[in-house]
């Protein structure tokens, strides 16, 4: 049979080409086009070249915005993946106990984000917040709107609270998956507490971890609504990451050519990084 | 190395069990000699697991006690046992090299590092796994991983008992063999008691000098293979070993005939049957001879598997199962008779001794 070549085949995908390029292509392209050209108002625009990229990576404000979530994302990890993993190994493995620590681990995760900031704004208020107040009232000088230790420390126990529900979840399910006679042939081998984690948790939870350190990286290093909501970036700029400072430039100040270069240059970070992070966590698995 | 006795154990896996019917181990009261290679042997469900599990330690038994050299042990851990198991499914750590694997049970008990590696480089050489030493242990095929999981049973040569939870279910039909003859060498080779689940009679009456069938529950027979072929002690016994199973009818029991039906066979001996007893009579299919001779049946069937045929046929209104040689010529009016020392009395399908 001969075969027949026609382009038939390209109606097919067309629903989905359609698709993506509504979602994600022309929104993108947008960004690509606002990025090197100049505006100002009357939708006039003028050719503005790498302009734009040259001025973001060359201002002090983006490197110290880009150190600030660095900064974050590592102290976000270097919290979040040990108590997860933490919490995971003491959740109940079976009997009533477990669908109440399921619920209550996914408790936080339901709520909206800017909800999660609005409740953390209240409750370390030091005039009426729960937090705020009672750690005044001990005679701790905690204050997140004057001090940007405070402000850091704030937010990052918001994160703590917000997300380690997720690594849990995810440490949980890995756990579950390990059989009985793993167990049963390290208490064999006499393997102690430690043993056992090293050599059958952690390989078994290997796969979840990896997925739950580049959801959380990502998520981290991409922070907007929560800091937002709570510290607005302040005191200061000590809490304006990327996306707070981005937002900033784009509709604060309208500087549309300088926001979109900035997206560019923070998308590509984020891709680059979540790559390093897959391909460093996926090669110690290929070289066995 | 150790005698192993356990005594009036019983387990249960609910709390507060009610009835004979909640134990899981109804009463297990036996003493299994150092040095033995015994196969427990049954169906799934009846006992078995558990029974190796309370020997191991990782189940405490409701009821009873079990001691190694008359030492009691029930309280003891799995450690403290200082038993071998090795399980259905092969348990490897992945993460650490095949050496690793099998030094690891010996690092645990701070053996010095001389020592470990003396043993553990004699282990790779039995098991036939010295070029994989360095090797990381995942990627390995099922067999492979399952003499690992039998090396670091093996490499701690002061174990009371190596205990096997059908170790050969995943293993490819034939490297089961390679294996099982493997197991018997280290058998002879290093005198450990051994303690072998499995549901497959091939692998138990080849495997065990002792064959412990267990039913639901309890054990109903230990004996050689011999004796679990010529005298089961209990129906199930019968029916369970041998391929097809032992003929089980229902029987009338006169003095010392006993009627099939409408046929009588005399009986060199009177079998002490007490009354209302449910009297069955059995007979392996290889113990009845076909021909022109004997009681009257009716065949429905025929298999030829080879160098045997099996025979199925109707006697008195019981379906009957019959193995017959290759070259078996069927008269038109078939008869069979049975070998008279082959024939087995049950009262309530416990077998009726000629002693008693």
């Amino acid at each position: 049979m001969e075969k027949t070549w026609n382009n038939k085949a390209w109606f097919l995908v067309l629903p989905v080409l359609l698709l993506v390029a509504f979602s994600a292509v022309i929104p993108l392209m947008t960004v690509v086009n606002y990025s090197v050209q100049d505006t100002f108002g009357n939708n006039e625009f003028f050719w503005a070249g790498t302009d734009w990229f040259d001025d973001i990576l060359h201002s002090a404000r983006f490197w110290e915005a880009l150190q600030r979530n660095l900064l974050f994302s590592f102290i976000i990890l270097i919290l979040e993946i040990p108590l997860g993993i933490f919490i995971a190994l003491n959740m109940p493995k079976k009997g009533i106990g477990v669908p109440v620590c399921l619920v209550l681990m996914a408790l936080p995760l339901l709520i909206p984000w800017n909800v999660v900031g609005t409740i953390w704004q209240v409750f370390g208020r030091v005039d009426i917040g729960l937090l705020g107040y009672t750690l005044a009232a001990l005679g701790v000088d905690y204050n997140y709107v004057r001090d940007p230790v405070d402000a850091w420390i704030t937010v990052i126990i918001m994160d703590v609270w917000h997300w380690t529900s997720l690594v849990v979840l995810l440490c949980y399910a890995g756990l579950v998956s390990i059989p009985d006679a793993y167990y049963q042939a390290a208490k064999i081998d006499g393997a102690s507490r430690w043993s056992v984690f090293r050599y059958i948790q952690l390989p078994k939870m290997k796969r979840v971890l990896l997925i739950a350190v580049l959801l959380r990286f990502m998520d981290s290093f991409m922070i907007y609504t929560e800091p937002f909501v709570v510290t607005g970036g302040g005191p200061g700029n000590s809490t304006t990451f990327l996306s707070i400072d981005l937002v900033k430039t784009a509709v604060g100040q309208f500087d549309l050519g300088p926001a979109a270069a900035m997206s560019i240059i923070y998308f590509l970070i984020i891709l680059l990084l979540s790559w390093i992070f897959y391909t460093v966590m996926t090669s110690s698995d290929a070289d066995a | 190395m150790a005698r192993i006795t356990l005594d009036h154990i019983r387990h249960a896996y609910g709390p507060n069990p009610k009835s004979d019917a909640a134990y899981a181990l109804r009463e297990v009261d036996h003493e299994w000699a150092d040095g033995g290679a015994y196969a427990l042997l049954g169906p799934s469900g009846c006992g078995k697991t558990t029974l190796l599990n309370i020997i191991s330690g990782l189940l405490q038994p409701s009821h009873g006690r079990i001691l190694f050299d008359g030492n009691d042990v029930t309280n003891l851990s799995t450690q403290e046992r200082n038993i071998a198991q090795v399980f259905q499914f092969p348990v490897i750590y992945d993460t650490m090299t095949v050496y690793d694997n099998l030094a690891f049970p010996l690092r645990n008990r701070g053996i010095a590092e001389p020592d470990v590696d003396r043993r553990v480089r004699e282990m790779l050489d039995i098991i036939d796994l010295a070029d994989w030493s360095k090797r990381k242990a995942q990627r390995l095929t099922a067999d492979q991983k399952q003499k690992i999981s039998l090396g670091r049973g093996l490499v701690r040569n002061d174990v009371n008992a190596i205990l096997f939870d059908e170790p050969l279910t995943v293993i490819d039909p034939h490297m089961k063999w390679v294996l099982r003859s493997q197991l018997k060498r280290f058998h002879k080779q290093f005198g450990f008691t051994m303690v072998y689940v499995t549901h497959d009679q091939t692998e138990a009456l080849t495997f065990a000098d002792k064959v412990v069938v267990m039913y639901d529950g309890q054990i109903v027979q230990i004996g050689t293979p011999a004796e679990l072929f010529e005298r089961p002690s209990h129906t199930f016994v019968g029916y369970f070993i041998g391929s097809p199973g032992m003929n089980v009818m229902p029987a009338e029991v006169h003095g010392s005939t006993i009627t099939l039906g409408s046929e009588t066979i005399a009986l060199d001996h009177a079998p002490k049957i007490a009354a209302g007893d449910k009297v069955e009579l059995g007979i392996r299919p290889e113990f009845i001879r076909i021909g022109r001779e004997g009681m009257p049946v009716t065949v429905t069937s025929v298999e030829d598997i080879g160098r045997r045929k099996i025979v199925r046929a109707n006697l008195a209104g019981q379906p009957i199962a019959i193995v017959a040689s290759e070259d078996t010529e069927f008269p038109a009016e078939p008869r069979v008779t049975f070998d008279p020392g082959a024939l087995n009395i049950y009262a309530n399908s416990w077998r009726v001794g000629r002693e008693a």
